[in-house]
């Protein structure tokens, strides 16, 4: 088993968090993590990505090879497509369709939406919208690891027990709604992979 | 204690100095090495020790107290980015001509690619020209069990060890499994007392000794096992470091090239020699600058075999990759995904609600007015103010070069010279700029831009904070000619007037714009409601 994933978005987003539940998860199962992350200047809301690589073998490289990736993981579909040389043939696009404008020349957010939608496996949720019609406006990236959840190879109880430890320290209540927008996200996600014929 | 951790190579680095029986971290923030201290700040163990691990004002002020530890007997980790070592650098080359007593580690965070520096200089040229041995991990376990074995090697050879990061190891996590904890040193002092004052004389006499000590260096570099000769075809690669990585991933089924794995140094000679007569071409990987390769060739390259970034088969700027290792190797490219047309760059900016922004909003309107005015910048968050849309600063050099800049422009004729500079970049290496200027009454405006911390590394306490205008005065700034102002919209028209009446002052002036970094104060206010 491999999985190769790039986590992108813009910085504050909370790649990080998801980055770190489904490395917990991946650890839980016995499975060699390795992780490199963006700290530093690039954070100031500017573009960031980590890339996470899980695998039942050794892994050497903690940066994933141009074409390998097996699933690109964005908290906002421009960032979800600035990895596209990196995703391997087969690989999953698994992104936030509402954009974070917070440069003039942001591409018209139609058209890209669009590109998305017209590539092979991908998987588009408004994390944005459910998170808030759920009254969980910070949950934000729980959602997308829901949705991500669905492609991953990991099982979902695995990471719902990695969100529930990431937030422990917050109390019961706070880990209730990031459990639950998990699996909001799993749900719509896992509507589109039945519907793209491509369920794992 | 063997229980496993993700961890980041700096936090590895961290954990292993603990459980080497360090008594003090001193170090000054710099990406990618800010993490080594934090985590020692943070850690039980450290604090149930009573391991010193306050920041320091600049990494030079870290070495020499670093040294101080050591002198008595203790062991003391040093960290810094790689620029800090030019910082550094009057004290770690002379720490290796005094010696050590008690371990002394030196790690330097290079950064490759500059994600977030001015330049990729390569801190393993240092350890070469103070003659220390040096240590680059390929992985974070190699990493933790490398730190203890720097500092055994620090205490038998009584020399500073170079411990060597690049940004990919420095901020990447993998799994680590610890060793069990040592204790810190007692105090106990060295018996030379003669090598810790570098007169002439003895500064002669340890000269000679570090010289003589290279050869045993080598011998250890030539038995460690981090130094690893897996022979193979005539084909031969020589790996350092996370580069070692990057070719393995390219084999995935065995590598069959020759292979010398390097993370220790000097250089052992005998697998190069071996390798020489074992091999037609020898690639050497190495992530910054040529330092390897540029031994091996040297300037007549008289073998005609070495490969790497000097001969082109590398990119000579930038970070090692997967990819440009495979391209090197000559191994076949893979298929990719063209680039969307619908990605655009999305370059870093200063915060909203940051105070910088008032600022540098403020210094356009007034400088305008000017024909001539120039703005040198420092390093900081507000060398953002480069870019759109501000674009205020002339010049981002060095750590408080905005001060001395502005002296040296002013002096030669121009006005206004206007520099900005952090908070904590003034007390790590602007002060002694200040001083200058007021002992020949430069015609400079000086804007310290404090927002109370030392923001870009992530908000660590900064060395000034509450003593800025104590420090100005002391220094010779007279009193009415350091202003504070808060940088607040409200505040404009006030703001405006102080710039204005202090570019007009013909002499030294210090305006203090003060607001806390939003995102510290975003941080604080959580801290408070939970």
């Amino acid at each position: 088993m491999k999985r190769d994933i790039i986590l992108s978005g813009v910085g504050g987003q909370g790649i990080l968090s998801i980055a770190a539940i489904i490395g917990e998860a991946a650890l839980r199962k016995g499975l060699y993590v390795k992780q490199a992350e963006v700290h530093g200047m690039s954070q100031r809301g500017g573009d960031v990505q980590s890339n996470l690589r899980l695998s039942s073998e050794p892994i050497h490289s903690d940066l994933i090879p141009r074409g390998g990736t097996d699933a690109i993981i964005a908290m906002e579909p421009m960032e979800a497509l600035r990895y596209l040389p990196y995703l391997s043939p087969e690989g999953w696009m698994v992104t936030n369709s509402t954009p974070f404008i917070n440069i003039p020349n942001y591409p018209d957010t139609e058209q890209l939406l669009k590109t998305l939608k017209e590539r092979p496996r991908v998987i588009l949720v408004d994390a944005d919208a459910l998170a808030k019609d759920h009254g969980m406006p910070r949950a934000v990236n729980m959602v997308l690891l829901g949705a991500a959840s669905a492609i991953l190879g990991l099982d979902a109880s695995l990471l719902e027990e990695a969100v529930a430890g990431l937030f422990a320290s917050k109390g019961t209540e706070v880990v209730e709604m990031n459990v639950q927008a998990f699996r909001l996200g799993r749900e719509a996600a896992t509507q589109q992979v039945k519907g793209a014929g491509h369920a794992e | 204690m063997n229980e496993k951790l993700l961890i980041l190579g700096d936090q590895a680095v961290a954990l292993g100095a603990l459980h080497a029986g360090i008594s003090g971290v001193y170090a000054y923030p710099g990406t990618p090495s800010t993490e080594i201290t934090e985590y020692i700040q943070q850690s039980p163990l450290a604090r149930e020790r009573g391991v010193y691990s306050d920041w320091c004002t600049n990494e030079k002020t870290a070495m020499e107290a670093a040294l101080g530890a050591s002198f008595i007997g203790k062991r003391a980790l040093v960290c810094m980015k790689h620029v800090g070592m030019n910082v550094a650098a009057d004290a770690f080359v002379n720490a290796a001509m005094t010696g050590t007593h008690g371990g002394l580690v030196v790690l330097a965070a290079d950064d490759p690619s500059m994600h977030s520096s001015q330049n990729e200089q390569d801190s393993r040229f240092y350890g070469k020209f103070a003659m220390v041995p040096i240590f680059e991990p390929s992985s974070q376990q190699e990493a933790y069990d490398m730190v203890r074995e720097a500092f055994d090697l620090s205490e038998a050879v009584k020399l500073p060890v170079l411990m060597r990061l690049t940004t990919r190891m420095a901020h990447s996590r993998a799994v680590v499994t610890p060793a069990p904890s040592r204790e810190p040193n007692g105090i106990s002092f060295s018996e030379d007392r003669s090598r810790w004052v570098l007169l002439p004389v003895n500064a002669r006499r340890r000269y000679s000794e570090v010289i003589a000590l290279q050869d045993e260096l080598r011998k250890r570099s030539a038995a460690s096992t981090h130094n690893r000769y897996q022979p193979g075809n005539r084909q031969g690669v020589i790996a350092c470091g996370i580069a070692y990585n990057y070719l393995m991933e390219n084999y995935p089924n065995g590598c069959d090239r020759t292979v010398l794995k390097v993370s220790q140094y000097p250089l052992p000679v005998e697998p190069l020699r071996q390798m020489m007569a074992d091999c037609d071409e020898i690639l050497v990987l190495e992530d910054g600058q040529p330092f390897v390769e540029d031994q091996l060739r040297g300037l007549l390259d008289d073998t005609g075999k070495i490969r790497g970034r000097m001969s082109g088969q590398l990119p000579r700027t930038g970070e090692l990759t997967p990819d440009n290792v495979r391209a090197a190797l000559g191994l076949p490219g893979i298929a990719l995904n063209e680039p969307s047309e619908y990605v655009v760059p999305r370059p870093p900016a200063l915060c909203a609600g940051c105070g910088h922004r008032d600022v540098y909003t403020m210094l356009n309107e007034v400088a305008k007015e000017y024909e001539n005015s120039k703005i040198f910048s420092d390093i900081g968050c507000y060398t953002l103010g480069a870019l759109p849309p501000f674009r205020a600063i002339d010049s981002c050099v060095d750590m408080g070069a905005s001060i001395t800049m502005a002296k040296g422009a002013a002096d030669g004729g121009l006005f206004p010279a206007i520099a900005v500079i952090g908070d904590s970049t003034f007390t790590h290496s602007g002060i002694t700029g200040l001083l200058d200027a007021v002992n020949s009454k430069a015609n400079i405006t000086v804007v310290i831009s404090d927002n109370l911390t030392t923001a870009m590394t992530g908000g660590q306490d900064s060395a000034g904070t509450g003593k800025l205008e104590a420090i100005c005065w002391g220094v010779g700034v007279e009193r009415e000619h350091v202003r504070v102002v808060v940088p607040m919209a409200k505040n404009y028209d006030e703001i405006r007037r102080v710039l204005r009446e202090e570019i007009e002052y013909p002499g030294v002036s210090v305006i203090i714009p003060r607001r806390e970094c939003i995102q510290t104060l975003k941080r604080n206010l959580k801290k408070q409601r939970s």
